[in-house]
């Protein structure tokens, strides 16, 4: 188990170490993570009905009041 | 009410902008895995080391699409909690186990293999190495099966009973959502579309590196498997594609009829081959819906069941419910106008079950329950303020279906060419200058096709985000279209910005690494 172990880490840590193209690529998704997750969720995505109602029954009541008040 | 459908106008086109960008990449990386997968088992099989300079080299161009494509589909699923809450809620779990499941099992399984793909090269065995990339490509093909189960049910929802009181769709049968013959179709009809995408990519590449002269050996090895995968690729996405439009035929049959901008349905109805509608045209006023056609006699009637005197009815006539029968009769059924009578039925029955419910009474609860699920089927139709509004917009439904139905048709002229010229003549015509043309050009025109195939299946099932249970205006969330109008065009910038790197990264590669040897 523990060669299998050291065998996996030794794969990725070469890997990691000879890339090329790979160093842009891994940047380019740190980025868009980054912009994915720390900018537009944060700011522009709240989940409306987790962070409104407090717990499910709050949130049925909200949708069947969204769907059935003047539909 | 402006307001609302200016949210509703621009929440869809944010989500119709987020789910094309996302689709820029993932066929490419469906169909790229199974070539780098067929090109690494040549190699391992004749121990040949130039496939493996030639795996290598399409492996790298997998992976750079593979991190462009990666984590874009999640801004999808942010939409669906800030724009489409009402529709987030409703759904229950039935699209969150899907989309769960692909992100348990199909990203941990593609993540795991893909790092063996490209870091595992004299580190693991061939065949290990070669499982992994096969494992990969399972794992790539798998993802896209639970996304498209969950499209599916928007579009054929079963499995499924709707529970009043906690406002939401609960599973009643996995099997049954999982295996939704919509589902099994378009996992099968994407996939093989992947396929010829990803063959188009290779061959155009590869004609691109014969005229500049580069690497002749590894391009024509290479055009002649991304040729054979692109013909199976495009074979198999007509005939998945014909057995979609039987689907769509029994399941969404307003949407067929926007495909063929068919207003009036008759037995033994003709075939759209090419056309021009008139775009004045407006259900149920009697005019021409085309100012010019060239049918296919009979040709729709034996496209959906085989046979040339099937009814198939148009917009008008799904409104009007409308049959003509085989002895010629016509037969008036369920009307649009009932159905909205019926679903306004079912959201008074909801309305009356929480009102019993908060007075604890249960035979006005039972009775309610009965009612709204007597006319269930029909509950999306009482938020349409008209029948009219059951219509999806024509124009789009019809143009993008015809555009991708000719490129289809020319992609699989276009690989009975490229197979022809990689094995007759000795190869030559290969590496001509006009097939090189014609090669690069197809490359946007797979695209475009790929594109136009999810408009025509999602423009054509408006006004639904789940077919007859919940129209867009319905689904929304109650927030000001200036918000989304906001989003929309940030999303517009950075999706731009994004494609215009990712696009850099992968030419500039293809530049460079193509004046070395890359079958070393």
């Amino acid at each position: 188990m523990k060669a299998f172990i050291h065998r996996a880490y030794d794969m990725y840590a070469d890997g990691f170490r000879s890339m090329t193209v790979g160093r842009k690529l891994w940047a380019l998704i740190i980025i868009k993570l980054f912009i994915i997750f720390a900018v537009l969720k944060l700011f522009f995505f709240p989940d409306l009905l987790k962070s409104g109602y407090p717990d499910d029954e709050a949130r049925a009541d909200a949708v069947r009041s969204s769907l059935t008040i003047n539909p | 009410m402006t307001d609302l459908i200016q949210t509703v106008d621009w929440s869809r086109a944010q989500f119709a902008l987020t789910a094309m960008y996302h689709w820029l990449f993932v066929p490419l990386t469906i169909g790229l895995a199974l070539i780098v997968a067929i090109m690494e088992t040549i190699y391992v099989r004749t121990s040949d080391p130039r496939w493996k300079g030639i795996t290598k080299f399409w492996m790298t161009l997998f992976g750079i699409n593979f991190a462009c494509g990666v984590a874009t589909g999640i801004i999808l699923e942010f939409e669906f909690g800030t724009n489409w809450s009402n529709y987030s809620w409703f759904v229950g779990d039935i699209f969150g186990a899907p989309l769960a499941i692909e992100g348990l099992l199909a990203f941990f399984m593609e993540a795991t293999f893909v790092a063996v793909m490209f870091f595992g090269w004299n580190k693991v065995s061939r065949r290990f190495h070669l499982a992994s990339t096969w494992l990969t490509a399972l794992g790539v093909c798998l993802s896209a099966l639970w996304i498209l189960v969950a499209n599916a049910w928007m579009q054929n929802p079963v499995g499924m009973r709707f529970d009043p009181a906690k406002m939401r769709n609960v599973m009643d049968n996995f099997m049954e959502v999982a295996f939704n013959a919509v589902a099994v179709n378009k996992f099968f009809h994407a996939v093989f579309s992947g396929w010829c995408l990803a063959g188009v990519f290779v061959v155009g590449v590869s004609a691109w590196l014969m005229i500049k002269g580069r690497n002749n050996d590894a391009a024509r090895r290479s055009m002649t498997v991304g040729a054979w995968v692109g013909l199976a690729g495009i074979v198999m996405t007509l005939c998945t594609g014909h057995g979609s439009a039987q689907q769509v035929s029994r399941v969404q049959p307003m949407k067929l009829a926007a495909m063929e901008g068919l207003y009036e349905g008759s037995r033994g109805q003709d075939l759209v081959a090419a056309g021009i509608l008139d775009p004045a045209k407006k259900p149920g006023d009697g005019r021409q819906a085309m100012l010019f056609s060239i049918d296919i006699p009979k040709g729709l009637s034996l496209l959906i069941d085989g046979t040339t005197d099937r009814f198939v009815p148009g917009i008008d006539d799904l409104i009007a419910g409308r049959t003509i029968e085989a002895d010629g009769d016509t037969v008036y059924s369920t009307s649009y106008a009932d159905r909205i009578a019926s679903g306004k039925l079912a959201i008074a029955a909801l309305r009356d079950y929480e009102r019993a419910r908060k007075d604890a009474d249960p035979k006005a609860m039972a009775e309610a329950e009965a009612t709204l699920k007597a006319n269930f089927e029909n509950f999306g139709y009482g938020y349409l303020p008209s029948p009219e509004d059951a219509v999806p917009p024509v124009g789009l439904t019809f143009y993008s279906f015809h555009i991708m139905v000719a490129l289809g048709g020319y992609l699989l002229a276009f690989f009975a060419l490229v197979i022809f010229a990689c094995h007759c003549r000795g190869g030559r015509m290969a590496s001509k200058t006009w097939f090189a043309v014609v090669a690069i050009a197809s490359i946007p025109l797979v695209w475009i096709c790929s594109q136009a195939g999810w408009v025509t299946a999602e423009v054509g099932r408006q006004p639904w985000t789940i077919q007859n249970l919940l129209p867009v205006n319905a689904a929304i969330s109650d927030i000001p279209a200036s918000s989304v109008q906001l989003t929309f065009w940030i999303f517009a910038a950075l999706f731009t910005l994004m494609l215009a790197a990712e696009a850099c990264i992968m030419l500039r590669y293809i530049s460079h690494a193509s004046k070395g040897d890359i079958t070393r």
